[in-house]
C-alpha cells in the first residue's frame, strides 16, 4: 500500500485507474463501449452461420420441420428458463456491485455460475443423446427414420451442433470469467466507485443469453410450413 | 530550496532525453510492452517480414512466367506459390499494414492520448497475428496449400489433398487480431481525445481509421463464421456446404465475400487517409472539401458492405441480382472519386514540396485512379464474364492493392520515420526507390491488362507463345519493382542509426504528431494538449510564420 501511495506522488488515483486515462468515468465509458463493440462483433459473427441456416431453411422445409421434431423441447425449454433465470442474477449481481454489497454479489455471481453450469450439463446430456441416436454429421449420422430427407436432417445437425457447440463454447468462456470476477469480488474490489468489470461480464452474459433466445425457437420449435 | 532547484533541473533534463525507445531495454520490456508506439514496431518488423516472404512467391511466379512452358515449378506448386503469395499478402501484409503499423503509432498521438484505450488488447492482438503467423508458416514449411486465397468449396473442403484447414485456421485467428485492432481504434477515437479535438478537427487519417474499423469490426466476423464453417466441414468430413447434403458451394461465395469484398476496403481507406494528411502537408494547404472527404470515408465502408457479389457474376447468380450488385458497384465509385477530386483541387495552385511521402502519393493518386476505373470495367457485367479469372482481374486489383495500398504505405512510412525514429531517411535515395517502384509497378502489371483482355487465364504456369512478349515486359518490371521495395529497407534501417537527426517537426506539418518530440516520449506528451486549431490548419501557421517574418 505504501508502495502504492509513493508511486502517486502527485495524484490520489484510484487504484484501479490505468495510467492511460483521465478519470474512473472515462476507463468505465471506454470499457463498456469496448464490450458493446465486441456484441457488434459477436453478433455478425453469429449473423453468419444463422443467415445460411435461414437460407436453407427456406430451401428444405419438410426436412427443417422434420429435423425439428427430433429436438427434445423439454430439455431445451427447461435450458431456456434456467439461462434467463441466470440474466436475472447476473443483473442483480451488477446492481450489487454498484451498491457496493460484497455478500450480495458473491451470492448471485455464485448463482449465476451454479445456472450456467446447470445449462452446460443438460446440453451435455442433449448431445449424448443425439450421438447415440446417430444424429452426428460424418460417417456417425446413421439416423435413417426418413430416407427421403435423412440427407438433408443431417445438414440440419451440421447446424444444430455447429449452433449450439458454439453457444457452449461462448457459455465456458463466460463461466471462466465469472471465476475471475467472483475472484475479485472477493477480494471486495468494485464499490460505486468502480463496478465496471461487472458490469461489461453482465452485457457478454446477457448476450450469450439472447443467443439462446434465438437458437431455441430456430433449431427446436419452429416446425415451417407444412407441420405449422 | 537550492535543493529543490537541483532536483527540478535534473528532472526537465530527464524528460527532455527520454523517449519510448529508451525508456527501458531487454527483449522482454518490447515482447510484453503496453505502449501503443512499441507494439507498433512489434508490427512493423512482423509485418516486413511477411512482406518479404509474400514478395518471394510473387518473383518465383514471375520468373516461371518469363518462358511460355512451365519449365521452374510443375503446375502444383505453381498453384501453391499464387495461394501462398495472396494469404501472406493480404492476410498479414495488407490487412495490419497501414493500422497496425502506421494507426497504432500514430493514431493515439493524433488524438492527444497516452495510449490506445486497451493497451492489453494491443498487444494480445500482436501476438495473435503472431501465432496466425506461425500457424501459416508451418503450413508453408510442411507443403503448402492450393486453393487459392479465397478457398472456394467444394474443392477445398472435399478435393484439396493440401493444408487447408491450417491456412484456414490461421486466417481465422489473424481475423481476430483485426478485429481487436479495429475496437481498439473506435473506442479510442471516441473517449480518447483530448480537450477541443472535436470530430472535424481531427486529422484525415483518423476518420480513416475509423471507418476502417468499422468494416474490421463488422465485415471480419463473418469471414471467422465462415472459415469455423469451412474448418467444420474439413474436420467432420460432411457439412455446411456439402452438395450431397443440399448444401450450396455459391453459399460459401457469398459469405466469403460478404467479408472479403470489404476487406478491399481495409486496406484503401487507411491508404486514403495517409494521402490526405500528406497532400495537406507537402502542398501547405487545407484539404479541399475537408467534410467531403470525411464522409467519403464512412460512405465507402458503407457501400463496401452492398456489393460482395460483384465477384459472383459467372457463380450462377440471377440476372436480376447480378444487375443490383453492378449498380451497386458503380455508386461505390463516388465516394472514391469524391476524394481523388478533392486531393486533385487541394493540389491545384499549390506549392508542392517534392518529398518521397508526396511523390509516392502522387503516384498512388494516379494508379489508384487506373484500379478504380478498371474496377468500373469489371462492375458491368457483360465485359466481367468477358474478363473473369483473366489477368485483367489480377492488373486491376493489384494496382488498388499495390499502387494503392503498398504506395500509401510507403509514403507514410516516411512521412512519419522521422516521428517514429527520431532520424531522418536519406532523401536522394528514397526519390530513387519510389522512382523504381512507381516505374518498375506499372512496367509490371500494366502489360497484364493487356494480356487479360486478348484472353490469357490467370493461375496457370504455362501459356500460349503469343502472350510471352508482355509476360517478359511484366517480368522484368516485377524486377525493377523488387528493387525498389528492397532499397528502402536498407537505407531505413541505416538511417536508424546513421540518419540525419529530425526535430519535433521536420515538414513543418500541422498536427498533433508534430508537436511532441521525436521520438517521442513514453506517454506521448508532457502535458495534455488543448487543442484550439483546426484540422491542416496551414493557412494560419503561414500567416504566424509571415507575421514572424516581418517583426
Amino acid at each position: 500500500m505504501s508502495d502504492l501511495a509513493l508511486g502517486n506522488e502527485h495524484h490520489h488515483h484510484h487504484p484501479f485507474l490505468q495510467h492511460h486515462f483521465e478519470d474512473l468515468g472515462q476507463q468505465h465509458e471506454a470499457s463498456t463501449l469496448g464490450m458493446w463493440m465486441f456484441l457488434c462483433t459477436e453478433i455478425l459473427f453469429f449473423g453468419g452461420i444463422l443467415c445460411a441456416y435461414w437460407i436453407y431453411r427456406v430451401m428444405y422445409p419438410e426436412a427443417w420441420a422434420v429435423a425439428a421434431e427430433l429436438q427434445n423441447k423439454l430439455y431445451g425449454g427447461l435450458n431456456t428458463i434456467v439461462l434467463i433465470i441466470s440474466s436475472l442474477t447476473m443483473a442483480l449481481a451488477v446492481r450489487a456491485a454498484q451498491v457496493g454489497s460484497r455478500m450480495w454479489q458473491l451470492g448471485m455471481l455464485f448463482a449465476t455460475l451454479i445456472f450456467g453450469s446447470v445449462f452446460l450439463a443438460v446440453k451435455g446430456i442433449e448431445y449424448s443423446m443425439h450421438w447415440h441416436e446417430g444424429l452426428f454429421p460424418g460417417s456417425h449420422f446413421t439416423w435413417h427414420e426418413h430416407p427421403a430427407v435423412a440427407q438433408k436432417v443431417q445438414l440440419f445437425m451440421c447446424f444444430y451442433w455447429g449452433l449450439t457447440g458454439l453457444h457452449a463454447l461462448h457459455m465456458i468462456i463466460g463461466a471462466g470469467l465469472l471465476l475471475w470476477i467472483i475472484g475479485r469480488a472477493w477480494r471486495n474490489d468494485f464499490g460505486p466507485e468502480y463496478y465496471a468489470p461487472v458490469e461489461i461480464m453482465g452485457l457478454y452474459w446477457h448476450f450469450v443469453d439472447i443467443v439462446w433466445i434465438f437458437l431455441f425457437p430456430f433449431l427446436y420449435l419452429i416446425h415451417g410450413v407444412h407441420h405449422g | 530550496m537550492t535543493t529543490a532547484t537541483l532536483h527540478d533541473v535534473r528532472l526537465v533534463g530527464a524528460s527532455t532525453n527520454r523517449n519510448y525507445i529508451n525508456d527501458e531495454y531487454g527483449a522482454l520490456s518490447w515482447l510484453l510492452t503496453k505502449d501503443h508506439k512499441r507494439i507498433a514496431i512489434l508490427y512493423l518488423i512482423s509485418v516486413s517480414i511477411m512482406f518479404v516472404l509474400g514478395g518471394f512467391f510473387a518473383m518465383m511466379m514471375r520468373i516461371e512466367l518469363l518462358t511460355p512452358d512451365g519449365d521452374l515449378l510443375t503446375s502444383d506448386t505453381y498453384n501453391k506459390f499464387f495461394t501462398m503469395h495472396g494469404v501472406v499478402m493480404i492476410f498479414f501484409f495488407l490487412i495490419p499494414a497501414i493500422p497496425a503499423v502506421l494507426g497504432n503509432f500514430i493514431l493515439p498521438i493524433q488524438l492527444g492520448a497516452k495510449d490506445l484505450a486497451f493497451p492489453k488488447i494491443n498487444l494480445l492482438s500482436w501476438y495473435l497475428y503472431m501465432a496466425a503467423a506461425v500457424v501459416g508458416l508451418v503450413v508453408i514449411i510442411t507443403g503448402g496449400v492450393d486453393t487459392g486465397w479465397t478457398f472456394y468449396t467444394p474443392f477445398s473442403t472435399q478435393y484439396s489433398n493440401t493444408h487447408v484447414f491450417g491456412t484456414t485456421l490461421a486466417g481465422f485467428i489473424a481475423g481476430f487480431s483485426s478485429i481487436l485492432t479495429g475496437l481498439n481504434f473506435i473506442v479510442t477515437i471516441h473517449r480518447m481525445r483530448a480537450p477541443g479535438l472535436t470530430w472535424y478537427r481531427l486529422p484525415l487519417f483518423v476518420w480513416a481509421m475509423y471507418a476502417t474499423s468499422v468494416v474490421m469490426l463488422l465485415a471480419t466476423p463473418v469471414l471467422a463464421i465462415t472459415l469455423t464453417m469451412l474448418m467444420i466441414e474439413r474436420a467432420v468430413g460432411v457439412g455446411f456446404f456439402d452438395p450431397a447434403l443440399g448444401g450450396d458451394p455459391v453459399l460459401y461465395q457469398h459469405m466469403f465475400w460478404f467479408y472479403s469484398h470489404p476487406a478491399v476496403y481495409i486496406m484503401i481507406l487507411p491508404a486514403m487517409g495517409v494521402a490526405s494528411d500528406v497532400v495537406a502537408a507537402f502542398t501547405r494547404k487545407k484539404i479541399f472539401g475537408y467534410r467531403f472527404v470525411a464522409f467519403s470515408s464512412l460512405a465507402i465502408a458503407f457501400l463496401g458492405f452492398l456489393v460482395w457479389a460483384h465477384h459472383l457474376f459467372v457463380a450462377g447468380i440471377s440476372v436480376y441480382s447480378a444487375m443490383i450488385f453492378s449498380f451497386l458497384s458503380f455508386f461505390v465509385a463516388v465516394p472514391s472519386a469524391i476524394k481523388v477530386f478533392n486531393w486533385t483541387a487541394t493540389l491545384y495552385r499549390a506549392s508542392v514540396s517534392w518529398q518521397t511521402p508526396m511523390l509516392y502519393i502522387l503516384g498512388f493518386i494516379g494508379l489508384f485512379t487506373i484500379g478504380g476505373v478498371t474496377g468500373l470495367f469489371l462492375a458491368s457485367i457483360g465485359l466481367d464474364i468477358h474478363v473473369t479469372d483473366t489477368y485483367f482481374v489480377v492488373a486491376h486489383f493489384h494496382y488498388v492493392m499495390v499502387g494503392g495500398t503498398v504506395m500509401a504505405y510507403m509514403a507514410g512510412l516516411h512521412y512519419w520515420w522521422p516521428k517514429i525514429t527520431g532520424r531522418m531517411y536519406p532523401e536522394w535515395w528514397a526519390r530513387l526507390a519510389a522512382l523504381l517502384v512507381f516505374v518498375g509497378f506499372n512496367l509490371t502489371f500494366f502489360p497484364q491488362f493487356i494480356l487479360g483482355y486478348v484472353g490469357m487465364p490467370r493461375r496457370y504456369h504455362a501459356y500460349a507463345p503469343e502472350f510471352q512478349v508482355l509476360n517478359v515486359l511484366s517480368t522484368a518490371g516485377a524486377s525493377v519493382l523488387a528493387v525498389g521495395y528492397i532499397l528502402p529497407i536498407i537505407y531505413l534501417v541505416w538511417s536508424i542509426w546513421f540518419g540525419r537527426k529530425a526535430g519535433p517537426n521536420p515538414w513543418g506539418a500541422v498536427g498533433l504528431e508534430w508537436t511532441t518530440s521525436s521520438p517521442p516520449p513514453k506517454e506521448n506528451f508532457h502535458e495534455t494538449p488543448v487543442v484550439t486549431w483546426d484540422a491542416y490548419d496551414y493557412p494560419a501557421m503561414m500567416k504566424a510564420m509571415g507575421e514572424t517574418q516581418n517583426v
